[in-house]
């Protein structure tokens, strides 16, 4: 192929920081969703202030919409509820960190 | 197209009852759910796992399939019936959304070909002449060689688009795309490409997709952010004498020198030669002792002298 079909994407750092609004729409989910996944210690808001009243301000790491993305498949996939894919996704963090470790 | 046997993936048995099927699906789906599953071709099973569920699961589409009779062999060449009742009302259904390809038209032919796309056109049927709507984002996931990161590279990929046609069905449709890595990229980075996720409703503009980077963990090498790690074995003597030997690199090989005193585990750091970007990695290099084997006299002999030449308790310094 030519190198003119390549395609160049913009890179995105792990530091980036997204909007409430953004990491809905990447993740196709409701705010209210989110909320509760935050409530559920599943994410943290950027600046560490996962209280209610602060909602409208918060922001995600990037990484966020991984772990929001695989929370909602594992509940819709194996019929888990929040807290039951929360401790699978910590678990696999876990495991991923042993791997690179070994 | 082939016959798919329903029960045969489900591991079940034709007269298993709805409760068999669903405990079979949970424990099957656990195992090879792409999030979760460390077997090689999770995706793949994961997939027609879901397809055999979407009608097992149903007693409605599960006594369609049924009908089909039990003489039929996955694989086997198979066209529906001539009498078959294509026009089953069925409710929903929703399918994975892995590598960038959300659930519509996820199905194989088999099932399009009994069940057809019905319940999936909600996405075509829901376009209003008068409604905008911005395409969806779609993921996919990039694994690369560490390599890729020291030089760049190019990746080709390829993603099943759902798209529905001039009937309101869904249809996957196989699409690639040639994508740039950029030198530099670090495990979990993400690389958007503009424009070139889900369609648009109603003149809405495409969403982004995104690719999701990791690298092989296959390799040699390990990685901690821009870091990265790699084993070195050494004979006792080029650690303890100091010595100069090849090291592998992402970058290829180099020479080390490894200083006179050394002792495993200890890391040698090769400055700036970790992942590149503006302000590169380091590389280390962590030495790992390897004994030669006492499996000759004349190494047993040498062993023996060393025992009498060192005195040496390795466990001098442990509480007993």
């Amino acid at each position: 192929m030519a190198e003119s079909d390549t395609l160049r994407g913009q890179l995105i750092e792990e530091e980036t920081v997204i909007t409430l609004e953004d990491l809905c729409r990447h993740c196709t989910v409701q705010v209210e969703e989110v909320v509760t996944m935050v409530r559920e210690g599943l994410i943290d808001p950027a600046d560490g202030r996962p209280g209610a009243e602060s909602v409208g301000h918060w922001r995600f790491h990037i990484s966020s919409v991984r772990r929001v993305r695989t929370a909602v498949r594992l509940q819709r996939d194996l019929g888990v509820n929040l807290p039951g894919a929360a401790l699978a996704l910590e678990l696999l963090d876990r495991i991923a960190e042993l791997q690179r470790r070994n | 197209m082939e016959y798919k046997d329903y029960y045969k993936i489900m591991g079940v048995k034709r007269d298993a009852t709805q409760d068999e099927i669903r405990r079979a699906y949970r424990k099957l789906a656990r195992k090879y759910h792409p999030d979760v599953s460390k077997e090689a071709d999770a995706e793949a099973k994961f997939k027609e796992l879901g397809e055999a569920n979407e009608v097992l699961k149903d007693p409605e589409k599960r006594a369609a399939y049924d009908q089909l009779g039990s003489q039929w062999k996955a694989g086997q060449e198979f066209r529906p019936p001539p009498d078959w009742q294509g026009g089953f009302e069925f409710r929903d259904f929703g399918g994975g959304d892995f590598g960038g390809r959300p659930g519509a038209g996820d199905f194989s032919d088999f099932f399009e070909s009994l069940f057809g796309g019905a319940g999936r056109r909600a996405a075509g049927a829901r376009t209003a002449r008068d409604f905008r709507m911005r395409g969806e984002d779609h993921h996919a996931r990039v694994v690369i060689g560490l390599e890729d990161s020291y030089t760049g590279a190019s990746r080709s990929i390829t993603l099943q688009m759902p798209e529905v046609d001039s009937q309101g069905r869904a249809r996957a449709r196989p699409r690639t795309l040639n994508v740039r890595i950029p030198k530099g990229i670090r495990q979990g980075q993400q690389i958007r490409l503009s424009g070139q996720g889900g369609a648009g409703f109603g003149g809405g503009e495409a969403g982004d997709l995104y690719l999701d980077v990791e690298f092989d963990p296959q390799g040699r090498y390990r990685v901690e952010g821009s870091d990265v790690y790699v084993d070195l074995p050494v004979a006792p003597w080029e650690a303890a004498l100091g010595a100069t030997v090849q090291v592998p690199t992402p970058a290829g090989a180099v020479d080390l020198k490894i200083p006179p005193h050394s002792q495993a585990g200890k890391k040698l750091r090769l400055k700036g030669r970790g992942i590149p970007a503006r302000q590169p990695g380091d590389l280390y290099v962590v030495l790992q002792i390897v004994l030669p084997p006492a499996d000759s006299e004349k190494h047993r002999r040498a062993y023996e002298e060393m025992k009498k030449a060192f005195a040496f308790n390795p466990r001098a310094g442990q509480k007993t």
